[in-house]
């Protein structure tokens, strides 16, 4: 195992955090802020409580999971996207590391930024409503494996765009849509019948219910199928990102 | 256990790329250890795929390279620990600080951080006063010199340089050059490609021409010159003539500069015989001359020619 690699690609990428500081971490801070003065404070003091929790802190799961999804695609996206597009991904190719050392290095990068990120929120939100974790170890291992796995789904965007606009395609016409209606501000079981049946082929469905039940123990889909399809989207990520090393699609001629 | 002689053996190598483009037939080629060897060829030859193959940028279709006796496919890791590669392109990350991208390369390529050994090449390429200047306030000659400092941050045992002199003055060229030497001189073999023949000529051990995916020539270069190396002697005239006089045709003279100049070529191997032969033959022909000088061929010249008789 090449450990000084890694090593240098994770510190790299969270030094580029550090010098991006305002980019990284402010924006999403005060994007999510606004979503608790609006959702929260204002239209959420309106409305009745879901299974007992109240509008604003019901949506803290929905919107720590909202961050998380698109701030890993974000940040793994960009990081092995930028050089390919300067031309510095030479280096990392011509280095004695392997493809998945060089996985461990941006992903785990891009996971832990978007894990201190959520971690942030989740204290932003307790200025503004009461928080409660009833399962803790659920929630780290919800948040990490999430991460994770959609820094893994970025990574694979960054080295599929071959444009800044394929980029954002993907977060901005999909994941961003998916997340709004993966239940991040409303139970699925307040949908007709039938569109809580096609809100079950939503995958971000079982991400937002298994960590909404860490934090109120009650949830849209059982704890185990949200667990398992984590792990799967998890599976699917990584053996997509063993493909793209093994026949070099997009990173060699 | 002896150490081998060569250091990179390239066998059977072939690349078609998915146009259909075939940038590499069949090459094998042989590096030897502690050498300078400067890989020549027209854009498009195939140089920078055949280095990108070696370094692992590209993948082969079918041979097989030896890095230090590791397969650069199989042993990659073995292989590329020890290989430093300078690309042509000047690619750097614009917001990071020299200091930081050369650490940064030394462990990228599994090698525990060492400031000692960073600051020393830094100071070796009149790098140290910018090693806090971040690289997108650098002119063009001094990244240049940080992208040596890069590949050269893991103390690699090779060294690839693509076209390393590109777009640069000439007095850093020759700075540059100085660098390369001694570089050769602590042990480093080096891989070069140039457009510039005075440099393979200036630096090389040894020349090796691709020309369509194919490698046409690899030859010492003291021994290219001297086998392919035309040389000339020009004698300036006393009083200038017509024209070649009866009974030196058997030299093919040639008379130039209105008549004021015989010109005599031969081959670099030569005939110090027929330069003697010649001037008596001049001298019993009643042509005086007030001044003389030799010159040969260049590397530039055997160059363009080797490559336009494949053409």
């Amino acid at each position: 195992m090449n450990v000084y690699a890694i090593r240098a690609i994770y510190l790299f990428e969270m030094a580029r955090t550090g010098r991006t500081l305002l980019q990284s971490i402010v924006a999403p801070v005060l994007s999510t802020s606004l979503y608790f003065i609006v959702f929260g404070a204002a239209i959420g003091s309106r409305m009745q409580e879901i299974d007992g929790v109240s509008y604003g802190s019901f949506i803290v799961p929905g919107l720590i999971m909202l961050t998380l999804l698109t701030q890993s695609i974000s940040n793994a996206s960009f990081a092995i996207y930028f050089p390919k597009f300067v031309g510095t991904v030479y280096e990392v190719l011509s280095a004695p590391i392997s493809p998945f050392e060089i996985v461990i290095g941006y992903v785990g990068a891009a996971a832990t930024k978007s894990i201190l990120l959520a971690l942030i929120i989740l204290a932003t939100a307790g200025l503004f409503v009461d928080i409660e974790i009833q399962h803790p170890v659920w929630m780290l291992l919800f948040l990490v494996l999430t991460a994770v796995t959609f820094s893994l789904f970025g990574f694979i965007i960054g080295i599929w765009a071959d444009g800044f606009e394929k980029l954002q395609l993907v977060p901005l016409l999909i994941v961003t849509p998916l997340t709004f209606l993966g239940g991040s501000f409303y139970s699925i079981s307040m949908l007709p019948p039938a569109w809580q049946t096609v809100a079950l082929f939503n995958p971000v469905v079982y991400l937002v219910s298994g960590f909404r039940w860490s934090f109120f123990g009650t949830s849209d889909v059982n704890i185990g199928i949200s667990l398992a399809m984590t792990l799967v989207f998890l599976a699917v990520c990584l053996a997509t990102v063993t493909w793209i090393f093994k026949t070099g699609y997009r990173l060699k001629n | 256990m002896a150490v081998m002689q060569n250091i990179i053996s390239v066998e059977h190598l072939s690349k078609v790329y998915a146009s259909g483009f075939e940038a590499l037939k069949d090459v094998n080629l042989d590096i030897r250890r502690g050498e300078i060897f400067a890989l020549l060829g027209p854009n498009g030859a195939g140089k920078t795929t055949l280095i990108s193959i070696i370094c692992g940028l590209v993948n082969p279709s079918s041979g097989r390279v030896l890095a230090d006796g590791h397969d650069v496919v199989a042993e990659y890791k073995a292989a590329r620990a020890r290989i430093g590669l300078v690309p042509q392109e000047l690619t750097t990350d614009a917001f990071e600080s020299v200091w930081a991208t050369v650490t940064f390369s030394r462990g990228l390529f599994g090698k525990p951080a060492n400031p000692a050994h960073i600051e020393k090449i830094l100071r070796d390429l009149s790098l140290w006063d910018k090693k806090d200047a971040k690289l997108r306030t650098l002119s063009g000659g001094m990244k240049r010199r940080v992208m040596i400092a890069k590949a050269l941050s893991h103390e690699p045992q090779i060294l690839f340089l693509d076209e390393p002199t590109a777009g640069v003055d000439v007095e850093l060229r020759r700075d540059m050059w100085d660098v390369v030497r001694a570089l050769r001189a602590s042990g480093v073999t080096i891989i070069l490609t140039t457009h510039y023949i005075e440099e393979a000529e200036e630096m090389a051990d040894r020349i090796g021409v691709i020309h369509r995916g194919q490698i046409i020539l690899v030859e010492e270069k003291a021994e290219l010159m001297r086998k392919l190396g035309k040389k000339q002697l020009t004698l300036q005239l006393q009083e200038p003539l017509a024209g070649v006089p009866d009974g030196l045709d058997a030299y093919g003279l040639e008379l130039g500069a209105d008549g004021n100049e015989l010109v005599y070529s031969y081959d670099a191997d030569a005939e110090q015989k027929g330069i003697a032969d010649v001037l008596r033959a001049l001298g019993a022909a009643g042509i005086h001359y007030k001044d003389l000088q030799t010159s040969q061929r260049s590397l530039e010249e055997i160059f363009v020619s080797l490559v336009s008789e494949r053409t």
